[in-house]
């Protein structure tokens, strides 16, 4: 006979294993995102005051104020941002996520996607491509330019495409893409490319100018990240269902603010386990080093903790060249990530693991028996506000995450009376 | 094969556990394996506590 336990992880991995995540379409996060308001700033990971914020988040809070008006300088940004008239909140409180910093402002525009088995949401803006950019803390002129270019150009013609073309299943093309050795997370060479040969002919059917429609399909074909904002809130709405499932041992979020990072557990709600970001191994970037980075920032493993990215590195082998390491390490890191979850993913599929499924369902009882801890590949951002990004590596969370929450959860059911004496 | 025979022959070992046995026989020139080992939560008490109650969940 199953135990409570065993039957509530049941539930949450098949939750996991049956959800659609599907592109709906696009809207301005004002409007879409739950409880968005314009004296309200997203940002990734879990909660966080001003005054704790790392160097990439506080640059990235910065170039939204500029961006949405509220300050025309950095130095008058950043004394907006410490007056106390903007309210802070994490991407995961609103159904949303965002990479590195993830600053959301009420006039960005967002991805919608929809997980069609369950009808919950997740929202992610638009990837904005490498260099200086607002997700890695950079708020220069250029910054904000291109901000204001993707909400004038770039999205009315994203949703006016979605529109003509109908609903994407971004399953079915992230399982595509772990075929063609991406893995979604730090490398979505494959992935965007199966989004643009998706949509191309409705972006032509679109009602705007030549010009226009050139400028999106050269900015979209220029930026290999351009599918990192869909995969990773696909991940958020297949993940967010499980979360609601009473006494899972499953972890439903991992995520990171550049100072903390922290996971939440499905039979422990909404609350966050944290402990200090650790600081990337990787490649650095010429004329970067260690000494430069920042600690993990971004809710981008969300997508390791549906059991992509890191967790599905061994079908990503020239990942390697980014992160570090060589083809033999991910298809270690790989197997060692069967070790710490409950089941192998029923459609994202590993051709090097002889096409054994994605490792799914992170559980933290595994984790603290086997001290195998989640790995996962990420950008590194300068510890500095508005310098960008320096490297990309490997990195875990802290186990002390874990711990507490095997204590937290072993209370719960204490607590409940389900442990026998 | 009976444990005579067997040391009379090339030996090849696979240690599980701590690393200063396959670390003495390594230096006796015996060929070793030492398998990836950890104890239980890395034996940690309070954690072991904690995963021995969840063995008692209802």
């Amino acid at each position: 006979m199953q135990t409570i336990i065993e039957k509530a992880n049941q539930e949450a991995l098949e939750i996991i294993q049956n959800g659609q995540p599907t592109l709906i379409g696009l809207g301005i996060a004002g409007e879409v995102i739950p409880g968005m308001e314009k004296d309200l700033f997203l940002h990734a990971g879990p909660p966080i005051s001003w005054e704790r914020m790392s160097g990439p988040l506080r640059g990235g809070v910065m170039a939204g104020l500029m961006y949405e008006g509220l300050a025309e300088t950095p130095e008058e940004a950043a004394e907006y941002a410490a007056s106390g008239k903007l309210r802070f909140d994490p991407c995961h409180h609103h159904d949303a996520v965002g990479p590195m910093a993830g600053i959301v402002t009420s006039k960005m525009p967002v991805w919608i996607i929809e997980n069609k088995t369950y009808g919950n949401r997740a929202y992610c803006t638009l990837n904005e491509g490498l260099g200086k950019v607002l997700r890695m803390g950079a708020y220069g002129p250029e910054v904000i330019e291109r901000l204001n270019w993707m909400e004038k150009t770039l999205y009315p013609i994203l949703k006016e495409t979605i529109e003509i073309h109908g609903p994407i299943d971004l399953k079915v093309m992230i399982a595509q893409a772990l075929q063609m050795g991406d893995e979604v997370h730090n490398r979505n060479k494959a992935a965007t490319s199966l989004l643009i040969r998706e949509i191309a002919s409705s972006i032509i059917k679109t009602s705007f100018s030549d010009e226009d429609k050139i400028a999106v399909l050269e900015f979209l074909n220029s930026n290999d990240h351009t599918f990192l904002n869909l995969s990773m809130p696909a991940a958020k709405a297949t993940l967010e269902p499980a979360g609601k499932v009473k006494h899972a041992s499953i972890v439903y979020t991992m995520a990171r603010n550049g100072t903390d990072f922290g996971i939440r557990v499905a039979a422990l709600g909404n609350r966050w386990f944290t402990a200090p970001a650790e600081i990337i191994d990787g490649l650095y970037f010429p004329g970067f080093s260690m000494e430069d980075a920042n600690p993990d920032v971004g809710d981008s493993c969300i997508t390791e903790t549906l059991g992509i990215g890191g967790f599905s590195m061994a079908t990503a082998p020239a990942i390697v060249q980014f992160v570090g390491g060589t083809p033999k390490d991910a298809i270690r890191y790989t197997t060692s990530m069967y070790e710490i979850t409950s089941e192998e993913s029923k459609i994202y599929k590993l051709p090097p693991m002889n096409f054994r499924g994605a490792p799914t369902g992170i559980d933290i009882q595994k984790v603290i028996e086997t001290q195998i801890l989640p790995v996962i590949n990420t950008g590194i951002a300068h510890k500095e506000a508005g310098v960008g990004q320096v490297g990309a590596g490997i990195v875990h969370p802290p186990m002390a995450c874990f711990e507490q929450a095997l204590e937290a959860y072993v209370n719960l059911l204490e607590d409940e009376g389900l442990l026998e004496d | 094969m009976s444990l005579n025979n067997l040391f009379k022959q090339e030996l090849k070992v696979v240690n599980m556990g701590l690393k200063s046995f396959a670390n003495d026989l390594k230096s006796q020139d015996v060929k070793v394996i030492q398998l990836s080992w950890k104890p239980k939560a890395g034996g940690k008490k309070n954690m072991l506590d904690l995963l021995g109650k969840l063995k008692k969940v209802k």
